[in-house]
């Protein structure tokens, strides 16, 4: 941390004489047990500063402005900052919900749109201002929202099994489309990194919902339906995630519910590829930039290991043992490193991905989701 | 004023009997697994999540035994699992007791 107050420090003396740099190497690290965020660089793998003052961070998630510049972060509490990057500062900040559990900015980077549980819903915020625009009452718990091409948000019901697709691009009246009838219970969703399709996982039933945004009024298909095979599940103590780094190439790779196992999918006709047998639930399937290997990390109990898949072999090639309760991995845009959160150890550990060893280890209080600026030109986030 | 100090005993007697309370290493461990991974769905700070809330308000109503079933053996329907494979029925029991009273800050 020592680097990071000397950092502070010239941030401040930059009033006086600006230190000119650019966003595209920064990140955040969220420490949720003290609500602070951690700002970090990836080119010297360092922290810069520690910013506090958010409230509960407990699953927290962050999503990046067109330029790079700010981050929103979505707090458990129903808190919404928007952090300057540059100087790692919170801009502004609102309590938009008791309860909320991610977001997404549109397309035009002009809207942020906050998922909430309490009360059950979507509210839409100017990105530049946070003032409320609109909003979306759901009744139910809403999951896995992402952004879709043509400002849209698309997100899902968890109790009502439903995908609803709301084009906001009149953000003062948005107008929603809702496909009902997806599946039971599902838990996350995700945007196809070209846009095109999204995805729900159902917790509730072996399989998942499948959307073509091209074309939603056809509804949702179901895929990898029975995948369970009528096998008894294991418990699963910790919901897998869902966004578009699960597609490689061709395929998505997709954590079963109640099986130690990644389902593979072929993009091209949405029907299953391979299966590959991993070390226990995956929660976080994430694909290398570049898409020949993916990395996958684990819930409780067994959260100390991450594995790589082989994307050609379509199985695990090597095992990591970054840190006691991984519980997060990110990558560098273009995947020459793996910055990867370990709970119990405070750490954040960096990891060079052609040989898999361990470049940096910074000190981190309860580090869990890592989200870098990269993140600010991507489909679905 | 003897019968306060038998009470007194009584009580000291029951809070460190072995058959209520895990050992001091143990609990410390209960409880960051009960803000970390019970709090991955019912949040952090036990407010609720995708899980109700736990907190001791929410809980006041409802049974100990009943809650500490609920934590060994999940409930059907929902995504609560069972937990008897990683927590006694004492660990449990003692959960459910530092939820109801609230957990230390």
């Amino acid at each position: 941390m020592r680097g990071g107050i000397v950092f502070l420090a010239l941030l401040v003396s930059a009033c006086a004489n600006p230190v000119l740099r650019g966003t595209g190497d920064l990140g955040l690290v969220v420490e949720r047990a003290s609500g602070r965020v951690l700002l970090i660089e990836t080119t010297g793998r360092s922290a810069l500063a520690r910013i506090e003052g958010f409230g509960d961070l407990s699953h927290a998630s962050a999503v990046f402005s067109r330029d790079g510049r700010y981050a929103y972060v979505f707090g458990r509490d129903g808190g919404l900052s928007k952090v300057d990057l540059l100087r790692a500062r919170i801009e502004r900040r609102v309590i938009q919900a008791g309860n909320a559990i991610g977001g997404a900015i549109s397309q035009d980077g002009r809207l942020v749109a906050v998922a909430n549980y309490t009360p059950g819903g979507v509210r839409i915020f100017d990105a530049a201002t946070l003032e409320p625009v609109s909003e979306v009452p759901t009744g139910a718990k809403v999951v896995g929202i992402a952004d879709a091409p043509g400002n849209r948000f698309v997100f899902s019901l968890f109790e009502a099994g439903e995908i609803w697709v709301v084009d906001a691009s009149d953000p003062r009246n948005p107008s929603t489309q809702k496909i009902r009838n997806i599946g039971k219970q599902p838990y996350d969703g995700l945007v196809t990194p070209d846009g095109r399709h999204y995805l729900a996982g159902l917790y509730g039933e072996d399989g998942l919902a499948l959307v073509d945004l091209w074309n939603p009024q056809a509804g949702a298909t179901r895929i990898m339906s029975g995948y369970g095979r009528g096998e008894a599940p294991l418990p699963v103590y910790k919901m897998p995630h869902l966004r578009g780094w699960a597609v490689a190439g061709r395929y998505a790779f997709l954590p079963a519910i109640g099986r130690h196992e990644v389902l593979v999918v072929d993009t091209a006709s949405w029907s299953e590829v391979a299966r590959v047998a991993v070390h226990g639930q995956p929660v976080f399937v994430v694909a290398q930039p570049g898409g020949r290997r993916v990395w996958v990390n684990f819930a409780f109990p067994r959260n100390d290991v991450v594995q790589v898949i082989d994307v050609p072999a379509m199985k695990v090639l090597r095992e990591l043992r970054p840190g006691r309760a991984v519980l997060h991995l990110e990558f560098t845009p273009r995947g020459e490193q793996v910055w990867i959160s370990s709970r119990d150890d405070d750490a954040v550990v960096v990891v060079d991905t052609a040989s898999f060893a361990e470049t940096a280890r910074l000190a981190a209080d309860k580090p869990s989701g890592i989200f870098l600026s990269s993140r600010a030109a991507m489909t679905g986030f | 004023m003897l019968r306060t100090a038998l009470l007194a005993a009584a009580a000291t007697f029951c809070a460190s009997a072995a058959s209520q309370t895990p050992p001091e290493a143990r609990r410390a461990e209960l409880l960051n697994f009960v803000r970390h991974d019970c709090g991955a769905c019912h949040g952090y700070t036990l407010k609720g999540g995708l899980g109700p809330s736990l907190e001791p308000a929410a809980l006041a109503a409802k049974d100990a035994e009943a809650l500490g079933f609920v934590i060994l053996h999940g409930r059907r329907g929902t995504p609560m699992p069972p937990w008897r494979e990683h927590l006694s029925e004492l660990e449990a029991r003692w959960i459910v007791r530092q939820l109801m009273q609230g957990l230390p800050r």
